[in-house]
């Protein structure tokens, strides 16, 4: 805890230099094998869902850890998260139907 | 009015004087924008999936070697920063000074490093003939968004380093508290995020299907 005060507002979790040089060694292992799919030119939607899913995996574990959101209230995370993921969805909703429709309507 | 009424009144979760997410208003603040950049990187990257769909004559240009492993040492130097920003928070809340501010140069110099072979990157693109609108090898809307979406995680890079920089001088001058070093940090640990998008999105669904 800093010497300035603030030692009511929340006693700060200090995670150990172990746990965040896993977490540090686990994102580097996703990375490691996304790259290793792009080197093997994986089918292109198989690949897309594979990406964005290893993708929300490493966010989650950045957000868990690296910014301490797991180790803060509940209220915190049902503040930001929720929301920004309905967002994205909504954006999602708009785009996605139109553009495969496009796609396919287009000549082979 | 005595300060133990005072204080009846302000602890009162009725009053307004409660702290319901038990953080300081400069770590929401923070929280708010990082849900709001959030948005603006997730609206980027909707709308280049949107265009690259729909152009069938989309460029795949990124060749294993260098672009890829290139672009792989780039998203190995952005996570290490994390890490060495997290340890950076840590020392900071235990009150080491020092290691502190050690953490967060080494944070910097891998922001830098980031952003210099990035820009190595556009050079070499720049150099094939890649400009914003218009490429030699398919639709012009490849340099837009691929320009438009590095770039600007680019400028939050930039913008990081400085902003680490700043807090790197206060914290070691004692002018900030561990609070602030904490902020920043999640400004970082979002620019690394982003990247964890950017880079299977725009660099491994490009790899050139030779």
């Amino acid at each position: 805890m800093s010497a300035h005060g603030n030692t009511d507002m929340h006693e700060h979790p200090v995670g150990s230099t172990k746990l965040f040089a896993w977490v540090w060694f686990w994102l580097l292992l996703l990375t490691a094998i996304e790259v290793f799919l792009a080197y093997e030119r994986l089918e292109v939607h198989l690949m897309i869902t594979i990406l964005v899913g290893l993708s929300l995996i490493k966010s989650a574990l950045i957000m868990s850890y690296f910014m301490h959101l797991r180790f803060e209230r509940l209220g915190l995370f049902l503040l930001l998260v929720p929301a920004m993921v309905f967002c994205i969805c909504m954006m999602l909703i708009m785009f996605f139907p139109d553009s495969i429709r496009l796609m396919n309507l287009r000549p082979h | 009015m005595s300060d133990t009424e005072l204080e009846g009144i302000v602890e009162s979760p009725w009053s307004g004087g409660a702290s319901p997410f038990a953080i300081n208003s400069k770590k929401l603040g923070m929280w708010l924008f990082i849900v709001s950049d959030s948005l603006t990187f997730s609206a980027l990257l909707v709308s280049y999936a949107y265009v690259r769909l729909e152009n069938p004559n989309w460029p795949r240009p990124f060749e294993i070697w260098p672009a890829i492993a290139k672009s792989s040492f780039m998203t190995f130097v952005l996570l290490s920063s994390s890490l060495t920003m997290v340890l950076g928070v840590n020392a900071a809340f235990r009150g080491d000074r020092k290691k502190t501010v050690r953490y967060l140069i080494a944070t910097m110099i891998c922001g830098l490093a980031f952003v210099l072979i990035h820009a190595t990157e556009w050079v070499t693109l720049f150099s094939e003939g890649v400009t914003p609108w218009s490429n030699p090898w398919g639709t012009p809307l490849f340099g837009g968004t691929f320009f438009g979406l590095t770039g600007l995680h680019m400028l939050h890079v930039t913008i990081g380093v400085a902003y680490l920089a700043i807090i790197a001088w206060g914290f070691g001058k004692g002018k900030y508290t561990a609070d602030h070093v904490e902020v920043s940090g999640l400004y970082w640990h979002f620019v690394d995020l982003v990247w964890m998008f950017i880079f299977p999105m725009v660099y491994l669904l490009s790899v050139n299907p030779k």
